[in-house]
């Protein structure tokens, strides 16, 4: 089997050199009532071109690339240049392990460099790490991170319009840490965003920090300053999560807001829809929190020549060297993916990055216009959101808006009710438009929901 | 001469392009966002064009050495070659749908993942998996949650985890974010747990023990089901960290040994890319008592429609989604590319080689334990002229990624060997013929040790200067000026 | 170095009392044991701690090591040398490389420490196993 290169008489030929007659002494230690087991239930051995016709059967099972969709919610379609594929599927990127041994891996040291640096640039803030699992996790890491680092804090603040998802991590990973709690805090309904008010009363003397979204999950905008002023006038940190990294180069940087804590996903920055996973979050910090962040960090250094190097530091955080001590317990982390986003952002460019996340934001723009001519349904927040907006259903239940469009071939968009037990929310949907939305698909869109007046 | 390509910032210029996008037919005046919510510009950020790109990565990827270009024996990593055809199935755009997707629009990624399950509950014999948790170590934090959730249940969830001494750093942290005060235990000198000694740190305030098998020295761990029977009559449960499955897959099933919640890696078993770094899978597989604690959601069959489903009140979720998707597509293609006939060849072969590598090192090098090695041995520096490290950084200038070192903490100066079975034996000769030279080198000429590598793109590099001196990005020096100004 | 008015602890701190204050460190052991420091945090100037309260760590290449206040006390002064010259710790544990100053609060517990000697024993057994 080409996967298995030893030949029978390689393998006979080390039997001899071991003095044994059959392989499965070397298995004797394994009680013999348990060992070689039947195989009956394994299926056979599948030949490639079976087993790429086999796949590809499967994948017809799949209905969805006949529709149009405008989900969001936390996974973008975006575009990804060609090249990302090509480059990043070079067997030097994709085989190699963790860069425990530098010197031959200057390839992947070198471009997580590059890519740490660019996150820096795209946020604002002072150190990137080399990826978490996810922009979920990685908000649990955030929220973890402000109270390791708020001495003798024990609260972390959420907001309530924080995606779901996110907020179900969050409360799984603090549920058994007996020394810390979760509060939170409530949003406008109006407005969709983060209930100021309610903020500054909830930060009490064991607060450690608040954790909001931005763009929130309603695709508002939020007042990032405003938030971190409140915060750090009481002694607490201030952790935005970005769900759509796209938003990052048309919006401020989170780190011109007074940020401490940047978290989020970064699957839009060349990562394909995958059916969810796998993704890529982030964490940037102020140079503060550098010593106690989560996660791999790539540091530039130089050998014993004098020459340019790069080396995985600050390990003595890390699991490996502090075990139970350890900022987190994060090994194998999401290194490939983040090689994709570094090549995504190198191809792009900043002119490209800038164009694309703008042509997000006017097709979403275009949509609030043009839909607004309709009494039957409602755009919630008219402004400043980036490229998801909240569509309110009238006059019909949300389930059979949703159906009767995805019998035109539309997916209009993930309904609120989903996330939020809220009467306000029981009729809406989330749409999303990205740059691979072009004006004929919106259009189709604008008519077809225009059809069902 | 430095051999790494200029960093990408310092050979941007303005007016360079490296994509190709349509243009929107949307004016800019439409757009409804504040200017105090909108930025400038990107500052510094790179700007090159795609020739240039193209270059900048293909030199990268030349420094690097990779299971595509050589022996990668790295301990408890399993460094096994990756299918190319893994890569052309996972690249399907009609598996990549968007997660929310409807489900009645997404039945051959759910078959998928309900398929990848239940092939490995079937080498497993566990009850029910989860294939959510994003690596090993996020496996680890979800199975010993699991088992938290479990004994509070029951009415206690108690305060210690047992750890043996030889156990991979993740374990600990694991537990410990899991809410656990960790106990260290110690390995006898076969290597193994003994259950004597188990039974002796038993109370009621144990909650686990976390034990890997074939364990860190690539031991089978024999005493396993009579540490299962002590753990359960003392009311606490078995993690088994299957990060060493590669040994015995198709040969037993740790659910046969007594384990109550298991991990596997997907990127190491079955053959998912270690791309550098990640990404990962770690399933977490649980005994049939332990199904209701599962995170959300778990993906089930009625009929011949396949749903996910998020009604298990478990630990409740613990990653966004459905989990790494297309590494389990990956992994799914590498088994039903294996089947029935080459399933158990694996392991052996895997353990063959291990043994081939001992048997032939054994004389010239320290073997601190001496029972039956699996898939991987472990030698130590005892009576060693010369560093573990100096005989990894050496072993580098013979093409040959170093093993694992330093690695597990009770061997002095550990060398960690797993060949994995998809190395030839020519290649496996290779590395002995290397070692063996170098160890001779240890003794003339110990300078060629100390002072290596020679041949690699960078030498030895200075990892104090790194700590002490943050650079943990590039910046723009003050007396450098770039066309974008 | 004449360490006979120095007192130890079993974490390798050393102690050196001048008047109500108590200068903080590491022992030649311990920075030895450490290998190159590339950091340290310091406690903040005007908190307090208790004796055995980990308040303060080094980290070096290798690992990171959590110093314990071995009396209680507030923290008055710290060394801000040693943050852009962690090295110092390495080069002169007993002198120029103190970590920081605390205010004596229970003078009482400086007798629960070890003498030079005593210190030098306890060193020694260690090392022998």
């Amino acid at each position: 089997m080409r996967y298995l290169p030893l030949t029978d008489s390689d393998r006979e030929e080390i039997r001899n050199f071991l003095e044994i007659k059959e392989t499965k002494e070397l298995f004797s230690d394994i009680p013999r009532d348990k060992a070689y087991y039947p195989l009956e239930h394994i299926p056979p051995a599948v030949p490639e071109d079976e087993l790429i016709k086999t796949f590809k059967a499967i994948a017809r099972k799949n209905k969805f690339p006949d529709y149009l969709s405008f989900l969001g919610g936390g996974a973008y379609n975006h575009f990804i240049p060609e090249v990302v594929n090509h480059l990043s599927q070079k067997g030097e990127f994709l085989t190699p392990y963790t860069p425990y041994q530098p010197e031959v891996s200057q390839g992947s040291l070198q471009a997580m460099f590059e890519y740490q640096t660019m996150m820096c640039m795209l946020t604002g803030m002072d150190v990137a790490n080399a990826s978490l699992y996810d922009g979920g996790t990685a908000a649990a890491e955030g929220a973890l991170l402000a109270l390791r680092k708020g001495r003798k804090k024990n609260t972390i603040l959420v907001a309530r319009n924080l995606h779901y998802e996110y907020i179900e991590i969050i409360e799984t990973y603090i549920r058994h840490l007996e020394e810390y709690q979760i509060d939170y805090v409530d949003f406008d309904k109006e407005t969709g965003k983060v209930n100021l008010e309610d903020l500054d009363k909830k930060i009490c003397k064991e607060c450690a920090g608040f954790l909001f979204q931005s763009p929130n999950f309603f695709g508002v905008v939020e007042d990032s300053k405003k938030i971190s002023d409140i915060l750090h006038g009481k002694g607490a940190y201030s952790v935005q999560v970005v769900v759509e990294a796209m938003s990052l180069p048309l919006l401020a940087p989170p780190g011109e807001t007074d940020v401490d804590i940047v978290v989020g996903e970064a699957q839009s920055f060349g990562l394909p829809l995958s059916y969810g996973g796998p993704y890529l979050g982030f964490m940037a910090v102020k140079k503060d929190f550098i010593r106690r962040m989560p996660g791999r960090l790539v540091g530039e250094t130089v050998d014993v020549d004098g020459n340019r190097g790069y080396v995985l530091t600050l390990s003595t955080r890390e699991q490996h060297i502090k075990r139970e001590k350890a900022t987190s317990n994060i090994c194998t982390n999401q290194a490939w993916c983040a090689l994709r986003a570094g090549m995504y952002l190198s191809t792009m460019g900043k002119t490209g990055l800038m164009k694309i996340s703008k042509t997000n934001h006017l097709n979403t723009a275009y949509f609030v216009k043009e839909i607004a001519g309709f009494d039957h349904v409602n755009i919630k927040h008219k402004n400043n959101f980036f490229n998801e907006v909240v569509l309110e259903v009238k006059h019909m239940p949300v389930d059979d808006f949703i159906d009767k469009l995805e019998k035109k071939g539309i997916l209009v968009g993930v309904p609120l009710k989903w996330f939020f037990k809220d009467k306000a929310y029981a009729s809406a949907v989330l749409i999303n438009f990205t740059e691979l939305h072009k004006k004929p698909d919106i259009d189709s869109l604008i008519s077809a929901i225009g059809e069902l007046q | 001469m430095n051999k790494l390509p200029e960093l990408i910032f310092n050979k941007s210029r303005e007016g360079k392009t490296g994509y190709s996008f349509s243009e929107t037919e949307i004016p800019d005046d439409l757009i409804v966002l504040d200017q105090e919510y909108r930025r400038d510009d990107i500052d510094d950020f790179p700007q090159l064009s795609e020739v240039e790109i193209v270059r900048h990565y293909t030199n990268l990827s030349h420094l690097n050495h990779s299971v595509d270009s050589g022996f990668y024996p790295l301990g408890s990593c399993t460094m096994k070659y990756n299918p190319k055809i893994n890569e052309t199935i996972a690249g399907f755009e009609e598996l990549s749908a968007h997660p929310y997707s409807p489900m009645k629009l997404v039945q051959g990624n759910l078959e998928i993942i309900h398929t990848l399950d239940d092939w490995l509950r079937k080498v497993t014999g566990m009850a029910a998996f989860t294939l959510t948790p994003a690596a090993g170590a996020h496996g680890e934090f979800v199975g010993m949650k699991i088992i938290r959730q479990c004994l509070t249940d029951r009415g206690n969830p108690r305060k210690v985890v047992l750890i043996p001494d030889s156990a991979h750093g993740t374990n600990p942290a694991s537990a410990h974010f899991a809410g656990y005060e960790i106990k260290e235990i110690p390995s006898n000198e076969d290597g193994i747990l003994d259950v004597q000694t188990l039974k002796e740190h038993l109370n009621e305030d144990v909650a686990a023990l976390m034990m890997t098998n074939p364990n860190t020295l690539g031991i089978f761990e024999k005493n396993i089901i009579a540490a299962a029977a002590a753990l359960h009559s003392n009311g606490s449960l078995l993690y088994m960290d299957g990060a060493n499955m590669n040994a015995f897959m198709g040969i037993v099933k740790p659910g046969d040994l007594g384990a109550d919640v298991i991990h596997l890696n997907l990127h190491k078993t079955f053959s998912t890319p270690h791309g550098g770094g990640g990404p990962g899978s770690g399933p977490i597989g649980v005994s049939q008592d332990l199904v209701k604690y599962l995170p959300v959601p778990l993906v089930d069959k009625k009929g011949d429609r396949y749903h996910a489903s998020y009604f298990n009140k478990g630990i409740g979720r613990i990653k966004n989604f459905y989990g790494n998707f297309l590494v389990m597509v990956r992994a799914l293609a590498y088994l039903m590319a294996l089947g029935k006939e080459n399933l158990r060849t694996v392991a052996e072969d895997a353990v063959l080689n291990a043994n081939y590598i001992r048997k032939s090192l054994e004389g010239a090098l320290d073997l601190p334990y001496k029972s039956k090695t699996l898939h991987e041995v472990i030698f130590s520096d005892k009576g060693l002229p010369v560093k573990t490290m100096d005989i990894a950084k050496r072993l580098l200038d013979f093409g040959i990624h170093p093993f694992t070192v330093y690695f597990p903490l009770i061997v002095h100066g550990a060398m960690m060997i797993e060949p994995t079975e998809t190395e030839s034996k020519e290649s496996l000769d290779e590395f002995i013929r290397a070692m063996k030279a170098i160890l001779k080198e240890a003794e003339e000429d110990p300078e060629k040790l100390t002072d290596a590598p020679f041949n690699t793109p960078v030498r030895r590099l200075d990892e104090v200067r790194a700590a002490r001196q943050l650079v943990l990005k590039w910046e723009k020096r003050e007396d450098e000026k770039t066309d974008d100004g | 170095m004449d360490l006979k008015d120095f007192k130890f602890t079993k974490e390798h701190e050393w102690v050196k009392v001048e008047g109500d204050i108590a200068v903080v460190g590491i022992t030649d052991y311990a920075q030895k044991e450490l290998g190159d420091v590339v950091y340290v945090e310091l406690p903040e100037v005007g908190s307090t701690y208790e004796k055995d309260e980990a308040c303060s760590n080094i980290e070096s290449v290798k690992a990171v090591s959590d110093i314990y206040a071995p009396v209680s006390g507030e923290v008055t002064e710290v060394n801000e040398e040693l943050e852009d010259n962690p090295e110092i710790v390495n080069k002169d544990p007993y002198g120029k490389g103190w970590l920081f100053k605390l205010k004596l609060e229970k003078p009482d517990e400086l007798e629960e420490l070890m003498s030079a000697d005593a210190y030098d024993e306890y060193v020694q057994g260690i090392t022998k196993e």
